[in-house]
């Protein structure tokens, strides 16, 4: 066991994963010599040479076209986006392509690829290095889209990521990184998708949430404890598949539920999950299913005023879970 | 007797490639008449034509050792995947939509071919995405010391396309086992090449560091010659190269278009003139490969095998219902 923070976490997973297995290989911007922006791929270059580490141009279509292209010859490319923001570009290759390829030609061929993307905000990266990407992409069947919020989590699923037969987008938010950080077991082990976890038990109400959010969710769950209030925080983990079982048992004990999260509200994840509860639990409900996230507005700020004007916060959640818990 | 100076023996082909690329050719022509009328008939929903592409594929995929080598084709290319391995049932279980098409089981629009077992990669209807992972395929070949080449095919249109641009910038430099083919007809559906394209296709290779050359695409023999060289170069770890192999599509862009909003006939009937299948026929002749009796006799093989194919497939049974939520993910019931 290892104390490590997030992007640690997966720096050293991947790393052990490339030993493991030479059908790894990693692509993307300055995944290099830089090894990495934020070093995810610090020493790669060194121990596994230009073959298996590769620099790609600056062309985001061309890292989910060739990462698919090595996928249907048998490797196992793990590609990077260097932020979230930037995916677009691949949008096609990833929706068209990667997530059409095996339904589309019957099971005869697949695409098992992994697309790494630091999102998310509260990094004063402003409208293009703040970005919540997760509900375009798990709207598209044929793609998974998982987003860890602790050390452990990201190495767990990493490695189901990379063992998967399927594309799957692996989400790590960048304010995470070194924010977050937690007990890593030196033993490879995975984390299986679409299995949410209850992070803080209580009875008063559900708090479903992800990624910053999650550790926000519970700091501000922390507070109301002292009010006799216990909150119930669940981290979905994934995306999609959604463990929306998990919450809808947690919301038969509560009767309440919230969701968090930081993309805008509209058409968020927050909506799929509040639509689930409304369809499959409505009359364990004691009160109206609330949305705390994003405003809508094209993206995140960048002056700090505005920044924690977009990004809720514990301060923020704890004055809505308030509010519901007492409704 | 064939000349030793035959064009053909130059080039490294014996009498029996020449007879089977015809045959190919003979074979394209018929499906793709076979199916335009089954359209017209109301029996086939949707037809991609191919009529007038026939020598630039069939001479371009000879070039490439069959079982060994990758195909990423595009649309257009009913006379590659015979060559690549399908059957005309095959062509015709697509067409109709049919449980045991090889593409998809019917769950794709006609002509979006694909087969792992002929090394045909899956396609899309977005255009020269396969440009992509033709490049990431060559990549992998290359990473795992392989012996094989991977061609990618497309038309002039999908010279715009970033995608392409992509996968030139990357087989240019990391040196790749790929070859690029372009059949280039002049038109992506209505839009003229002069409007398409700026300077020459062919000559954009120079800008990603590799030889591009352009070819008369209606005559096989130079197709073939200029993509045996390139195949060689590939295997050969030379790298990549870019084909652009001029031609003319002589039916509408599918079977929903109606090209005489943009085409003149005058420009249709020159090009008519130049159809690559009597083209080929006359050489075959010349130099006493096939006289009119065989090919006489070839058509009808060729006639009888497309009216079997069609009609065995027409018989075929459509996929299941049921069927359609299966292959999202390798385990079901995620949802």
């Amino acid at each position: 066991m290892t104390e490590k923070n997030v992007v640690t976490a997966i720096h050293d997973t991947l790393m052990d994963e490339m030993r493991n297995d030479d059908r790894v290989i990693v692509l993307g911007e300055d995944v290099g010599a830089r090894g990495g922006v934020f070093r995810a791929t610090m020493g790669f270059l060194d121990e596994f040479g230009e073959e298996r580490v590769i620099d790609t141009p600056l062309d985001e279509c061309l890292i989910a076209g060739v990462a698919i292209g090595l996928a249907l010859d048998g490797l196992r490319p793990v590609a990077e986006m260097q932020f979230a923001d930037f995916i677009f570009p691949g949008f096609n290759q990833i929706v068209q392509e990667a997530a059409r390829i095996r339904y589309r030609s019957n099971g005869d061929f697949t695409v098992p690829m992994v697309i790494r993307a630091p999102w998310g905000g509260g990094v004063h990266g402003a409208l293009y290095h703040s970005q919540s990407v997760e509900a375009f992409f798990a709207h598209v069947p044929g793609l998974k889209v998982v987003v860890p919020s602790t050390p452990y989590d990201a190495k767990g699923m990493l490695i189901q990521a990379m063992e998967d037969p399927d594309p799957v987008l692996y989400l790590e938010h960048k304010k995470t990184y070194r924010l977050i950080k937690g007990d890593v077991p030196d033993e490879r082990y995975t984390v299986p998708f679409g299995k949410a976890a209850v992070r803080r038990e209580g009875s008063d109400l559900t708090c479903v949430s992800y990624g910053l959010m999650h550790h926000h969710c519970v700091e501000a769950a922390n507070r109301l404890a002292s009010e006799g209030l216990e909150i119930e925080v669940i981290d979905l983990r994934s995306i999609y598949p959604l463990d929306i079982d998990t919450v809808l048992e947690s919301v038969g004990k509560t009767g309440k539920a919230m969701v968090v999260y930081e993309d805008n509200k509209f058409l968020g994840v927050g909506a799929e999950v509040s639509a689930q509860i409304a369809e499959k639990a409505l009359f364990e409900l004691d009160g109206p299913i609330v949305r705390v996230a994003g405003p809508h507005v094209p993206a995140m700020p960048f002056a700090p005023t505005l920044e924690k004007w977009f990004l809720p916060d514990a301060d923020r959640i704890e004055q809505e879970m308030r509010k519901l818990a007492e409704f | 007797m064939p000349k030793a100076t035959d064009l053909h023996t130059e080039l490294g082909l014996k009498e029996e490639d020449l007879i089977e690329m015809f045959r190919f050719m003979l074979l394209a022509r018929a499906c793709d008449e076979r199916q335009w009328a089954l359209n017209r008939m109301g029996k086939a929903p949707f037809v991609v034509p191919v009529s007038g592409h026939e020598a630039a594929q069939v001479g371009s995929a000879w070039a490439f050792e069959r079982g060994k080598d990758v195909f990423c084709p595009y649309y257009r290319d009913l006379a590659l995947v015979l060559v690549a391995g399908f059957s005309p049932r095959d062509v015709f279980l697509g067409l109709f939509g049919k449980k045991d098409d090889p593409s998809s089981g019917g769950r794709q629009m006609p002509a979006h071919w694909g087969s792992k077992e002929r090394k045909i990669i899956t396609g899309s209807s977005p255009i020269a995405t396969q440009c992509l992972h033709a490049a990431g395929i060559a990549l992998a070949k290359k990473i795992k010391r392989e012996d094989a080449v991977v061609g990618t095919w497309f038309g002039e249109g999908g010279t715009s396309e970033g995608d392409w641009h992509g996968a030139m910038n990357f087989a240019g430099i990391h040196k790749l086992p790929l070859v690029f083919v372009c059949e280039n007809n002049q038109y992506a559906i209505s839009v003229h090449e002069s409007k398409q394209v700026a300077g020459s296709v062919h000559s954009r290779a120079a800008g990603y560091g590799f030889p591009g050359v352009q070819g008369d695409g209606n005559d096989v023999l130079e197709c073939f010659r200029l993509t045996k060289e390139a195949v060689d170069r590939a295997r050969a770890g030379e790298g990549p190269s870019l084909i652009e192999l001029r031609t003319y599509r002589y039916y509408s862009h599918t079977s929903d278009d109606d090209d005489r909003t943009y085409r003149p006939r005058e420009e249709v009937d020159e090009w008519r003139a130049k159809d690559p299948i009597p083209r080929f026929e006359t050489y075959l002749k010349s130099v006493d490969v096939l006289d009119d009796a065989a090919v006489a006799s070839m058509r009808e093989q060729v006639a009888t095998d497309v009216a079997e194919g069609a009609k065995s497939a027409e018989e075929a049974p459509f996929p299941d219902a049921a069927d359609a939520a299966k292959h999202v993910f390798a385990s079901e019931g995620v949802n």
